[in-house]
């Protein structure tokens, strides 16, 4: 089964089910009974005031946060499953942050390499020449040897782009990663973000880029307190939302 | 309109400075850094002099017999507290080490042990653990037969890396907790195990901001060496006193004798002081 959307990717089967998640901090419940359903090769925004819990349910997605009930799963692996070899889920999901987290004592093409070196024990000569490759790819060739202190925002973000994909991940997570970039840099990330999808690559965003949500997404949820508010099409969810809670929040926002 | 502002009828909650230094755990070498060397300098050509005032010709003698002494006091008695310094480190630093990521440990259990043993020699008297270790220690050991003696000296290296390893133990459990979670979940999301994260993400970040509180600690041990002349090791202090006695006790001799044994310390732990510092300043710019 595939079809052709407006946006041009070729979605498959479904890679991701999450199926009515909960997840509370102490007394304060985050997630609500969230369920979604995210096909191979789509590319799928989540958009939301902030505090709506839409961090912390990407983050559930590769277990960086673990939900107290329902079921999320990667590529037919349960997630919450307490004997679950992480290792596993951590290949099959790269994620990338807001303050990109890259390691500052190692260099673009070290930060790269190392997950591939040390976590798959992959061949040296391999893996660097997937690192330049990849580091091509987000178009920071020639700065293999800087250090991330080196970089600007931007840059920085794109190594850690980079870094994720060396692990050669099914789905990739994007937590507001241009929130914390000067806006004349943002562009470039959401470049490489754009180029990705058009691979092929299924990609999910937490992010406040209404435009690039628009323009890439295949499909848009709106999350509020916890709650799926509204979701569809970038086309009919931003011009016939029909949610009061999302009339407000697009109003406010666009 | 006027425009003064600096005046005003209203309650003005003016900026509040704490009186005093706040605490810094790197208060010694911060302290011994900062005596500028020109005072030094005025100390040391001021401190003969004021011997020379204070006792006449008779201390022009006693200068003299100091100078007699000074090489044995340097090869056999200054040599050994470094030597002892340098083994309580190296000793204090690998068991602090283990402690420190012990206290970083999930193993609940393993936590609080590390976490009591490192209050517990960070904050005993160091000439306590000594003693301690002094007498608690067999003074030879049987291994395979053979009679092994364990020196004094060897006891009071043991006994001064105690209290060193729990402070080396904060030390890297403060730098370990001080990288941002984020480096946590990065290494994490990137399939590291934890043991993995922190041996080739972590600990290699915290190396740097570890050197300079490390040398503070170094510099401490090598000043507090001198304790180990009460348990008879024959260091510098210990030599000096044999010194005086040879030269049949005069009062006159414990300015000179005792002066050289702080101008040793001071002239081998300035340096260092001012290092450390240095370096602090460097690894707090490049971060």
């Amino acid at each position: 089964m595939s079809t052709a959307q407006t946006t041009g990717h070729i979605l498959g089967e479904p890679l991701v089910i999450i199926e009515d998640v909960r997840k509370s901090f102490g007394d304060l419940e985050v997630i609500k009974g969230i369920s979604m359903s995210i096909r191979k090769g789509e590319v799928v925004c989540i958009i939301g005031p902030s505090g709506s819990g839409k961090s912390t349910l990407i983050r559930c997605i590769n277990r960086l946060n673990e939900i107290d009930s329902g079921s999320i799963k990667v590529d037919g692996i349960e997630v919450n499953d307490p004997r679950l070899d992480t290792l596993k889920l951590r290949r099959e999901v790269g994620i990338v942050f807001q303050q990109y987290n890259l390691f500052p004592h190692k260099t673009a093409l070290e930060n790269i390499m190392m997950a591939p070196l040390k976590v798959l024990r992959e061949d040296r000569a391999t893996v660097a020449d997937r690192a330049r490759a990849l580091l091509k790819k987000v178009r920071l060739e020639g700065k293999e040897n800087s250090y991330p202190g080196e970089l600007s925002g931007g840059q920085q973000q794109r190594v850690a782009i980079a870094r994720a994909l060396a692990m050669r991940p099914e789905v990739m997570l994007f937590d507001e990663v241009t929130a914390a970039l000067d806006p004349e840099t943002v562009k470039e990330v959401l470049v490489t973000i754009k180029d990705l999808a058009a691979d092929g690559m299924t990609c999910i965003l937490v992010t406040h880029e209404m435009g690039f949500a628009r323009e890439v997404a295949d499909h848009i949820y709106f999350t509020d307190r916890g709650v799926i508010v509204e979701h569809g099409p970038p086309g009919t969810f931003f011009d016939q939302a029909s949610d009061p809670r999302t009339k407000e929040f697009l109003s406010q926002i666009l | 309109m006027s425009l003064i502002v600096d005046c005003s009828d209203l309650p003005v909650l003016k900026p509040f400075r704490p009186r005093g230094t706040t605490y810094d755990e790197m208060y010694f070498v911060r302290w011994l850094a900062s005596i500028p060397l020109l005072w030094v300098v005025c100390i040391a050509i001021a401190l003969p002099g004021l011997a020379l005032a204070q006792s006449g010709s008779a201390s022009l003698t006693a200068w003299s017999s100091l100078w007699r002494w000074v090489p044995f006091l340097l090869t056999s008695g200054f040599l050994f507290n470094v030597v002892i310094s340098l083994f309580a480190m190296a000793i204090g630093t690998a068991l602090g080490i283990v402690l420190g990521l012990a206290q970083i440990s999930r193993v609940s259990v393993i936590r609080r042990t590390a976490w009591f043993l490192t209050q517990l020699f960070r904050n005993s008297p160091w000439l306590v653990l000594l003693f301690i270790v002094l007498l608690a220690v067999p003074f030879q050991i049987e291994i395979f037969g053979q009679t092994i003696r364990i020196p004094a000296w060897m006891k009071a290296v043991l006994g001064l890396s105690l209290p060193i390893m729990a402070n080396i133990s904060e030390i890297v459990r403060g730098a370990v907790l001080s990288v941002p979670s984020g480096q946590w979940e990065a290494s994490e999301s990137l399939g590291f195990n934890r043991r993995q994260t922190l041996y080739e993400i972590i600990l290699p970040q915290c190396f740097k901001r570890m050197i300079p509180p490390w040398m503070n600690w170094y510099a401490i041990l090598t000043m507090a060496t001198p304790l180990c002349s009460l348990l008879g090791v024959e260091e510098i202090i210990t030599l000096s006193r044999q010194a005086m006695s040879a030269e049949n006790n005069q009062p006159e001799l414990l300015v000179p004798f005792y002066g050289f044994a702080l101008i040793c310390f001071f002239v081998y732990c300035y340096p260092i002081a001012r290092l450390t510092i240095w370096l602090e300043r460097r690894v707090s710019v490049k971060l």
